[in-house]
Order: structure tokens, then sequence, then C-alpha cells
């Protein structure tokens, strides 16, 4: 359980977030079924698994888009139920939603801050400090390799890369705990994918504890220190990186097997997508 | 943390020569085709009916636009949120009816009576939004059976306690004065008469307008409307802004009601027809507000009630059958649609992700 160090700081005994038997029903359906996981800061926990594998409610849960039914969510070792993303926000976990949660007719800098908007004044005169939060935008996402942005622009008036840079720049701004990265279903380019990785990497320096959901094994074993995989809703597997490589990792996924074979046909017709 | 020199992914918009980007900034104002229309009803009915440009003129228009514009502004909030308000009319009638059953049947201090009936708005508003969030039903259906239930009811409710149509005297009521200077009074300038409801009008616009682009508030509004997924995601209130919205409505409908009872000093029972809660989406829509939500802005909201009001008074003016303004307004609405169409193909233009 406890991450290995390399030279970063020696991380707290308590994993940031835990799940201890966490279940939760859609109806009849169990989307979660008795999930026991921990995310311990500095270290990136990659989630693998098919679709309706039960991945995406896990994001939910941990991002408080659903509340769980039944187990305990434990943030920093104290449980926890959050009613509202803005809670799990405010504690300081950040995410970057599959459809990148951007909304198209908002301005660049109204999106980057929507749902925690910096204010001045006190109530009723209690205003958006437009100035700050526009400087900041524009930093934020000069970060993240989208120089000279013009705040004021609405959101559809950025290209799709620069549109996720911008949903990866506002989780890395306000993700102080824990960084969610349920990985977008746009199909990203290599630089997208690239840019992607960097900031999950940078935030696992940072002590982050960091959660990526994603579809491809390759890709998870690159970054992930630790791999939850799961079935139907259940934990298939947890395992870390001294157990696996990619080829392990991906005949490990419910339907792997068409997965390698898929992979090898595409490598034989293109041969550069055997350097991913 | 992030390397800079980093390979950019369409370096967002391309810096464009300023003339364009002014014409494009100006574009992106909603209230832009509005003022459009305003300039073009305002020259022709200028040249059709010239005393529509006196003060006495200016007054009638601005009196008609003042109690139109507090239920369009409110009603363009509620667009942006992307929901419908069509019982605005009617809540503007049952709470006059209430407050005037209150004072001139039941006796009651005039402030009571009006505070009473603004919490029985308010209620409506609740209603409305919670009906609309729970049951997840179209707000246009929703809002359409509390326009019903509510006219029937004020109507045959008020005929069954004051066993009459009308009610008066309603003046002698302890503190009608003061209601009356608040909500009745008005001054005469220039030789035109105007009415202390278009204080509230424009009360009405700059807060909508100072909310929606300046507090937290109105981002939620906004997102609501074009992204609720989104919203949702990113922990915006919803279900709060969206039932606040509909309390807005109900009381811009309240407050249109007291404007015209504490002036009329009575109150008739009439039948006040589903066109009067279509007019303040008309108007709203004419003010540039997309009927799919996430865009609209309450000035424009206001100029959209002026373009129908001197449109109004310039066909009674010009001496014309005034049921061509109906059709008029039809024309407005179209060309407002079309051209709010072309805004929403601008703003996206680019593929979503």
């Amino acid at each position: 359980m406890s991450p290995e160090a390399d030279g970063r700081a020696p991380a707290p005994l308590l994993p940031e977030l835990e799940l201890r038997r966490l279940s939760v029903h859609y109806g009849s359906v169990a989307a979660l079924s008795r999930v026991s996981v921990a995310l311990p800061a500095g270290e990136i926990t990659c989630v693998l698994g098919e679709n309706g594998s039960g991945k995406s409610t896990l994001v939910a849960v941990l991002s408080g888009l659903r509340a769980h039914d039944e187990g305990q969510l434990l943030l920093r070792g104290e449980p926890v139920r959050f009613r509202s993303p803005r809670q799990a926000r405010a504690a300081g976990i950040a995410t970057v939603w599959q459809d990148l949660a951007v909304a198209p007719l908002l301005s660049i800098w109204r999106n980057f801050f929507l749902g925690a908007e910096p204010t001045r004044g006190v109530w009723p005169l209690r205003r958006l400090d437009v100035d700050r939060a526009r400087e900041t935008t524009v930093r934020a996402m000069a970060r993240v390799g989208v120089p000279r942005v013009d705040p004021d622009q609405p959101a559809s008036t950025l290209q799709a890369g620069a549109r996720q840079s911008l949903a990866i720049a506002r989780a890395v701004h306000f993700g102080a705990r824990a960084l969610l990265v349920d990985e977008p279903t746009a199909p990203l380019t290599v630089a997208q994918q690239t840019l992607l990785l960097q900031a999950i990497v940078a935030a696992r320096k940072e002590g982050l504890a960091v959660l990526l959901v994603t579809n491809n094994p390759r890709y998870a074993h690159l970054v992930g220190d630790r791999f939850l995989l799961l079935a139907h809703g259940s934990v298939a597997g947890t395992l870390t990186r001294d157990d696996v490589d990619a080829a392990d990792l991906m005949r490990l996924m419910a339907g792997g097997e068409e997965f390698s074979a898929l992979t090898s046909a595409l490598t034989a017709l293109h041969s550069e997508l055997g350097d991913r | 943390m992030i390397a800079e020199g980093q390979p950019t992914f369409g370096a967002s918009s391309v810096v464009a020569s300023d003339q364009r980007r002014l014409f494009a900034r100006a574009l992106d104002r909603p209230s832009l085709p509005a003022l459009v229309g305003l300039v073009v009803v305002v020259l022709f009915f200028g040249v059709q009916a010239p005393e529509l440009l006196t003060a006495a003129g200016v007054a009638g228009v601005l009196d008609v636009a003042a109690s139109l514009g507090i239920g369009a502004v409110a009603v363009a909030l509620l667009l942006v949120a992307g929901q419908f308000d069509l019982s605005v009319g009617v809540v503007a009638v049952a709470s006059s009816l209430l407050s005037a059953i209150l004072i001139g049947h039941a006796g009651w201090a005039t402030w009571p009576a009006l505070t009473a009936s603004l919490a029985a708005s308010l209620a409506v508003g609740v209603v409305n939004g919670v009906l609309v969030i729970n049951t997840g039903l179209p707000s246009f259906l929703v809002t359409v059976a509390t326009f019903l239930v509510l006219q029937g009811t004020a109507l045959a409710g008020f005929e069954a306690v004051t066993g009459s149509t009308q009610v008066t005297g309603l003046d002698r009521a302890t503190g009608w004065e003061s209601a009356a200077a608040v909500f009745g009074s008005s001054a005469e300038i220039a030789g035109g008469r105007f009415q202390v409801s278009v204080l509230w009008w424009a009360a009405a616009t700059a807060l909508a307008g100072w909310a929606l682009w300046r507090t937290r508030f109105g981002n939620a509004v906004f997102a609501s409307g074009g992204a609720r997924t989104a919203a949702r995601e990113l922990g915006v209130p919803v279900r709060g802004t969206t039932i606040t919205l509909f309390c807005l409505t109900a009381t811009a409908g309240w407050l249109i009601g007291t404007l015209a009872l504490l002036r009329l000093e009575s109150v008739l029972v009439t039948n006040a027809g589903l066109g009067a809660g279509i007019d303040y989406v008309v108007v709203a829509v004419i003010g540039g507000c997309l009927l799919t939500g996430g865009y609209g802005s309450a000035v424009g909201a206001a100029v959209g009630a002026l373009v129908y009001a001197v449109a109004r008074q310039g066909i009674a003016l010009a001496g014309w059958d005034p049921r061509w303004f109906q059709a008029l307004l039809g024309v407005l609405l179209l060309v407002a649609l079309l051209a709010n169409g072309v805004v929403r193909r601008r703003l996206k233009a680019v593929p979503r992700s």
C-alpha cells in the first residue's frame, strides 16, 4: 500500500481519498458494488475497464456528482458524503470530465471559473472579480500551452484541442488535493495526449492524488503507479507498476484479447502506431 | 508546472484587424438585432405618425413598454436559463385581484395586503420551479397548467368572495396614499405624463443586467441554460437557480399587477388570455434571447419591449386598424428568430467537443 519514495516528499500515512466497500445503485442495477480502493497522495491510480464497468460512476462519486448508497468515502481518513460537486471542489478535488464540461456560449474566463467564481464586495453588492478572473485564466491557459487567449471570447470559438486544454487548466488550477481525469471521449491527437499526460505527471509531482480513467492500457502503463481493474461494477484486480507491463494490462482488461488482435492488425497497416 | 513552449493546439482566436473585432464584438451583443429593430420602427412610425415623437407620444410608449418590460426582463433571465414562463400575465391579474379582495373586502391595510399577495405570487413561482425541476417536464407545459389553474381560481374565486366583478373604493384603505406614491404616481414633464412604472422598469432592467453579467448568480443562469450537464458537473446550483428565476418572474408579475392596481384604484375581472403571457416571451425573444437557453440579455429584453410599444402606439396614432399590430408583431418575432438563428450558428460554428 505505501507508495515508493523516489525523491518525493514522504507520503502521509492516510490516503487522500479512499473508498471502503462502496456501492452505487441505479434503480436495481449496481453500477458499483462494494468497491474498495485508496488514492494515496503523489501517486497515479489508473482505472481500467470496459464500457459500463463503472469507471464513470467511480468518477461521479469521487467528484460529488453522485452520492454513494452504501459503504464509505473517506477524505484523509474522515468519512464524507458530498452532496454536490461544489463540496468536492471546495475540498480540493478537481475533475477533467469526459465531456470536458465546457459551456460553449460562455466566455472562456466564465468557463474557467464556472461554479467557483472569485468575488469581491459584500452581499448584496458581492460581484465577480472580473479582472482577476480574466488574468488568472490567461495565465493558466498559457501554462497548458495556449498562449495569447482572449478570455472574453465564447468557448465555442476555441478549437477542440484548446477546449480540452481549458478543461485541464481549470482542473489543475482548482485541484489542491486530488485530480480526477476521466479520459475525454473526443479523439485526441498525440500532442493533446502528451499535454494530458504532462498535466497528470505534474500533479503527481506536486503531491496530488491522481485518478486516471482510461481505455488505453499502454497509455495507463506509461504514467500509472497503480492499476485498478473494474469489471461489472466490482474490482477485478489491483496491481502496482512492478506487477505488470503494458501487454499484461491489455490482456487483463476484459475484452483484452480482441483489443490486442486489433492493435496488431492496426500496427501491421500503420507502422507508426507501434511507437505509441 | 507545465513547460512553456509546448505545441499549441489551435492558438485560440487569431487576432484579426481591430475593425473586424469591433464588428464581431457588436455581433456578440444579444441586444443588437433588437436595437436595429427599434431604429427601424421608430423611423417608420416617426414618419407615419409624427406625434409619436412628441413628449406625450414618448410617455405613451414608455407606459406600454414599462409594464411589458418588467415582465420581459424577468422572462429573459428565465429564457437564458433554458426555461419558459407563460404564467406572468395571470400572476399579474391574480395578485392584483388578491390585493383588491384583501383591501376592499377583508378590510386589510394596503401594505400588509400587498405583502400577502407578493407572498402568494412567490408561492406560485416556487410551485412552478419545483414542478419543472422535479418532474423534468417542459416548463412551457407546466406554466400553461399553472396559468389555467390560476386564471380559473382567481376569476371564479374573486366573484365568489366579493359577489361582483369589481371592487372600488380601495383608496380609502390605510396606507393607500403611500403605496400609490410608490406604485401609482406620475409626473408631467414637457407636456407628457410619465408614470412611475417607467422607473421600476429601468430599475428592474439595470438590476437584472448587473446580476446577469457581474454576479455568480448570473454565471449560474447562463450555464444552467447553455450547458446543463457541464453546470451540474462543476457544482453550479442549477436547481436553486431555476427556482429563484421562477420566483423572479412571479415577482415581476406581482409588480405589474400592483402597478396597475395602484394606478387605476380599482380592479376589473377580465380574462387575461394566454396572449398576455406569450407577449413577454415574444418581447424577450425580440430582445435577442435564444429559446434554447444560454444566451440573451436584460437590456435586450428592455429594448424589445420598446420595439413592441413603439409599434403598438405607432399603429394607434397612425389611425390604422389596431388588429394590424398582431400581424406586425408576428413579423417582428419571425425576423428576431431568424436573426437569433444567425447569431446561434455563428457562436456554435466550431464543432463541439
